[in-house]
């Protein structure tokens, strides 16, 4: 037997070891459900990945880490971009909860340039409005809202009592655009009870976008090789720095759904001949409708880690073929990565064989996983925090999916060819000889597991029990989650690094980003601060000898 | 700039409020539940609302804030949230073992008319809730009020549900501190113990969400009032109870509960405000003032008078909560500082106004509730330029665009420390808003003073 197969088998013990150890704690019904979203990983040859049950409702009474849909649809996907104006209908905490929280940076194009994100807007639903209804309120602040910012777009977001009480801001958006046509108007069912996490407002928010704003404007920049990113936020920066190696690849980045992005980059963003997919869980959606719609093939990409960001930028250029430009991506590659490699080896050399692990998002958790594997450091445990079965197992797995009753009330489009704008962008046969030539991947996600060790633990939408039971039995040299967690794992004396805000830091994606990463994680797991939990005395608490006054 | 497309002129607005001065109820209740010992918060609702309320408070405190939701699916939005509130009480006591649950509700939940009450009767009936523990609720709908309502809904229900008049003697003074920081209730205890006297304080948030590195993590931390502590608060000769939005309901109730007489006074942020504290307490308790506060407070007196150039006529902008509003204005104005502008998205109400009219005078320009938000706020600053502004994290966009000097003060905090453990209460705490106050100025001087003006000492 080899020593790798050892190990996958002492790792999976431990794994098994841990599982156990958790359920048991939990009242029947509560660990029959979880049993089946803690899963020790087991590759198969075929890249074949254990099921896990995911995207399931969270159980009452959990410290779970999962928000609303209202989260993913307000904050996620529709909060990076700058110019749709953002009103929030409902009482007055939901929009004050997603005001500027999520560090998404933007950079319009003008010193004057709209900018709404630093604005937080809301209709402040009181009792009145909630038992007479509060479409009058919404319709007034809409234009408020128009005469005093101008906006071209703006967006409606529903919180819980919307749905409750019967508000119909589909049917305000209807009447307001009628009145004010050159605004493009448009309303979210996005009340936090839909679904069972952010994700459902991720799909709600794909819909609108997709329906209401794609495919508005045919004028588009002019430019070489056009492509969207879909699925990056710009936590960060990340979006920049993105958008600085695209740039010197000589490529053009049309549209990022939604970092850095404004309306009029959605609004004709299926005139561009590629998509590519950041965050699956998020934005896939978009892709696919797209795809049908449009002809506008994708696959998937990830600019998180300096080894995904050179394989991400060949696929792209391979999938465009021009000889000029690969030689060019290469060129960029070389140069880029010589400064990447200076510093991952001087970082590796202090974090090599520490071990992490990440709990966040739909995709974080597996994309960040190429940084630490960079810096010779290994993942123990991941989970997602909202993704689906075909994010953990890949794509494959998707017809299988049962559907429950909290997916069938997301609306799921049917989407077909548009008539006079259907244009494929490669024949059939480009494609398949892509596919095989270049293993691009079009329409398909591999999923975390297949690319994690046989051994390891997933767990799916963890809490804070689990949590705890991890830190004691891994004992891991960095955990990755957000907020709520941050400060649970410190006090216990291991340094958590949040990977929805960054800490305040960034940007990770892309070359630069690498090089911030590295160094960030060299600063947490080699710190001189946690040496200091114990004091001198609770190290060597015996007596010896004594300063008593001579009486 | 960061706030662009901010217009110096005012216009009507009656629906949209842009960038408010106040959140919802619920995140104020599940921080006055952490101010119980051993109790775990709870929020009915979507889970969408614990992770917002969990995410602010541990942004500001920089600490762990631990509390559950009921998940609400469209199945429990449509059906009610009895099985969901049910289930959790049973998880909760069964995983996280705490004392005491404080239940609060959400919109979604008001909205639906889940009879609260009513579900924990059942889940006591149906034996969710262990033998000797605890499950109090209040209602805290999103739709009417405030935060501040929400810590004030919170903290009367700990009084409706726990204190109780049995009519032994205790010696013991309520003190109901409002929502202040957890700093600010550690200074408020130290005053009561150098004045000799036997306090039950609460809620209070001391040393549960500002608690050290210890290197365990501690899901209850060792402060909080303790059950026992809040059931005795019935048997106590006299309720003083700080700020009148956040605090007075609670210690009205437990005067027509229990029969506890009470007086409410301001926050005792600033010398005067402190001054009526002590004083009320003096006489209540029938204790003499020690020299160790008399030191203290003179020392206030000491830097107010030796400072006070630069104190002199600067004029403030202060955007905030009502009880803090009424005595940092207050203190201000003690200092000769002039008060431009005072706004809070709380429906504080008249009296407030007429609270803070005392101090000021007919010039300040006063708004609360609907339509005052920070936008309005920042219109205000627009049209004439205050030489600082006091308030929350969010206010530092309008100080960035105005190149005015904020003082941080209010909630959230997000973006510094030193609330979490540096009171702005009692004398020491205005000791700490001078040297604020001080700094911002003189900094400020520092930096555009010219060459040849460019001063030494100050």
């Amino acid at each position: 037997m080899s020593t790798n197969s050892n190990i996958a088998q002492d790792d999976t013990a431990v794994a098994q070891e841990v599982r156990e150890l958790i359920l048991k704690k939990y009242p029947a019904k509560v660990a029959r459900k979880r049993a089946k979203q803690i899963i020790v990983n087991q590759i198969e040859d075929n890249d074949q990945a254990p099921e896990i049950m995911a995207n399931t409702r969270t159980i009452p009474g959990i410290l779970t880490m999962r928000g609303c849909a209202y989260a993913g649809c307000k904050g996620v996907v529709l909060g990076p971009t700058r110019d749709i104006l953002q009103i929030t209908h409902g009482p007055i905490g939901c929009g004050f909860y997603s005001w500027l929280t999520r560090r998404n940076q933007t950079r319009p194009k003008t010193a004057d340039g709209t900018n709404f994100m630093p604005y937080a807007m809301s209709t402040d639903m009181q009792e009145e409005e909630i038992i007479f209804g509060g479409e009058k309120k919404l319709k007034k602040a809409i234009e408020e809202a128009i005469s005093l910012f101008h906006p071209k777009a703006i967006g409606i977001f529903s919180t819980c009592p919307v749905g409750l009480i019967g508000d119909d801001v589909h049917a305000v958006a209807r009447e307001m655009e009628e009145k004010y046509p050159e605004v493009n108007i448009f309303g979210f069912s996005c009340e936090g009870y839909k679904g069972v996490s952010q994700s459902a407002g991720h799909h709600i928010a794909n819909n609108k976008v997709f329906s209401k704003v794609v495919g508005q404007i045919e004028q588009h920049v002019e430019g070489e090789y056009r492509f969207n990113i879909l699925g990056e936020y710009n936590i960060g920066g990340d979006a920049f720095e993105i958008e600085r190696i695209i740039e010197r690849c000589g490529m053009t980045l049309h549209s990022t759904f939604s970092g850095n992005s404004e309306y009029e980059e959605f609004a004709s963003a299926h005139t561009v001949d590629l998509n590519v997919v950041m965050c699956h869980r998020s934005i896939n959606y978009m892709a696919d409708m797209m795809e049908k719609r449009y002809g506008i093939p994708w696959f998937k990409i990830s600019f998180i880690g300096a080894e995904a960001t050179a394989k991400s930028l060949r696929k792209i250029a391979a999938y465009f073929g021009a000889p000029e430009l690969m030689e060019k991506v290469e060129k960029v590659i070389a140069e880029e990565i010589y400064h990447v490699e200076a510093v991952r080896q001087e970082v590796k050399a202090r974090c090599e064989g520490k071990t992490a692990m990440l709990f966040v998002g739909g995709s974080r958790a597996h994309h960040y996983q190429d940084l630490f594997t960079e810096i010779g450091m290994k993942t123990v445990s991941a989970g997602y925090e909202f993704a689906h079965r075909d994010d953990y197992e890949g794509r494959k797995v998707i017809p299988n999916i049962v559907v429950d009753a909290d997916t069938r009330n997301i609306e799921e489009l049917t989407v077909e060819a548009d008539p006079t704008r259907y244009r494929p962008r490669k024949t059939a046969g480009e494609l398949q000889q892509l596919e095989q030539r270049e293993h691009m991947g079009f329409n398909e996600y591999l999923g975390m597991m297949a690319e994690m060790k046989s051994g390891d633990l997933i767990i799916d939408d963890l809490n804070h029990h689990e949590a705890e039971v991890l830190m004691e039995k891994y004992k891991p040299d960095i955990f990755c989650a957000g907020i709520k967690e941050k400060y649970v794992i410190q006090k216990g004396g291991v340094p958590l690094k949040q990977l929805h805000s960054y800490d305040y830091s960034g940007p990770y994606a892309g070359f630069r980003g690498a090089i911030n990463f590295y160094r960030e994680i060299d600063r947490m797991v080699n710190s001189n601060v946690f040496r200091f939990i114990k004091a001198p005395w609770q190290k060597n608490p015996e007596l010896s000898g004594s300063y008593a006054w001579n009486r | 700039m960061l706030l662009r497309h901010t217009p110096e002129t005012l216009t009507d607005r009656s629906a949209l409020t842009v960038n408010p001065a106040k959140t919802c109820q619920p995140v104020g209740a599940m921080y006055a539940a952490l101010g119980i010992h051993n109790c775990l918060p709870h929020s009915h609702g979507s889970q969408g609302c614990c992770a917002y309320h969990r995410s602010a408070l541990t942004r500001h405190y920089k600490d762990p804030v631990m509390a559950t939701t009921s998940s609400f699916t469209e199945g429990a939005s449509v059906f009610g949230g009895q099985a969901n509130l049910v289930e959790a009480i049973n998880n909760i006591f069964a995983i996280y073992g705490p004392d005491i649950v404080a239940v609060h509700t959400t919109c979604l939940s008001e909205v639906i008319g889940d009879d609260l009450g009513q579900i924990i009767n059942k889940a006591l009936a149906d034996g969710k809730i262990p033998k000797g523990k605890r499950v109090i609720h209040t209602n805290t709908p999103s739709f009417k009020g405030s935060h501040v309502t929400g810590f004030a809904n919170m903290t009367q229900s700990m009084v409706q549900y726990l204190s109780e008049h049995t009519g032994k003697g205790t010696g013991q003074i309520n003190i109901i501190p409002g929502f202040v920081e957890p700093s600010d209730m550690a200074e408020i205890k130290r005053n009561l113990s150098m004045m000799g006297i036997k306090g039950v304080l609460f809620p209070d948030t001391s040393e549960v969400v500002n608690g050290p590195l210890d290197g365990r993590f501690h899901m209850y931390p060792k402060g909080g009032a303790t059950v026992s502590q809040i059931t005795s608060a019935g048997d106590s000769a006299f309720t003083v109870s700080l700020g009148r939005t956040a605090s007075l309901s609670a210690a009205k109730l437990l005067d027509t509960k229990c029969g506890v007489p009470f007086t409410n006074l301001d926050l005792p942020i600033g010398i005067s405000a402190m001054d009526a504290f002590v004083d009320c307490l003096r006489k209540t308790a029938g204790v003499s003032v020690p020299d160790s506060i008399m030191v203290e407070r003179g020392q206030v007196v000491d830097v107010m008078t030796d400072m006070h150039q630069y104190f002199y006529g600067k004029k403030a902008a202060l955007v905030g909560d009502p009880d803090q509003l009424v005595s940092l204005v207050q203190f201000l104005t003690d200092m000769d500082m002039k008060i431009l502008y005072v706004v809070t998205g709380t429906p504080a109400g008249e009296k407030f106004e007429e609270r803070i009219r005392s101090f000021t005078g007919d010039d300040t320009v006063i708004k609360y509730g609907a339509g005052a938000d920070m936008f309005y706020f920042h219109q205000l600053v627009k049209s004439g330029k205050p030489d600082l502004i006091f308030g929350n994290t969010y206010a530092k966009y309008i100080a960035r665009d105005e190149d005015i000097p904020l003082i941080r003060i209010g909630f959230p905090i997000y973006d510094r420390v030193g609330h979490q453990y540096f009171p702005v209460v009692g004398y020491r705490g205005a000791m700490r808003l001078m040297e604020k106050i001080l700094n911002a100025v003189m900094d400020r001087q520092d930096r555009d003073a010219p060459e040849e003006s460019f001063e030494l000492v100050m």
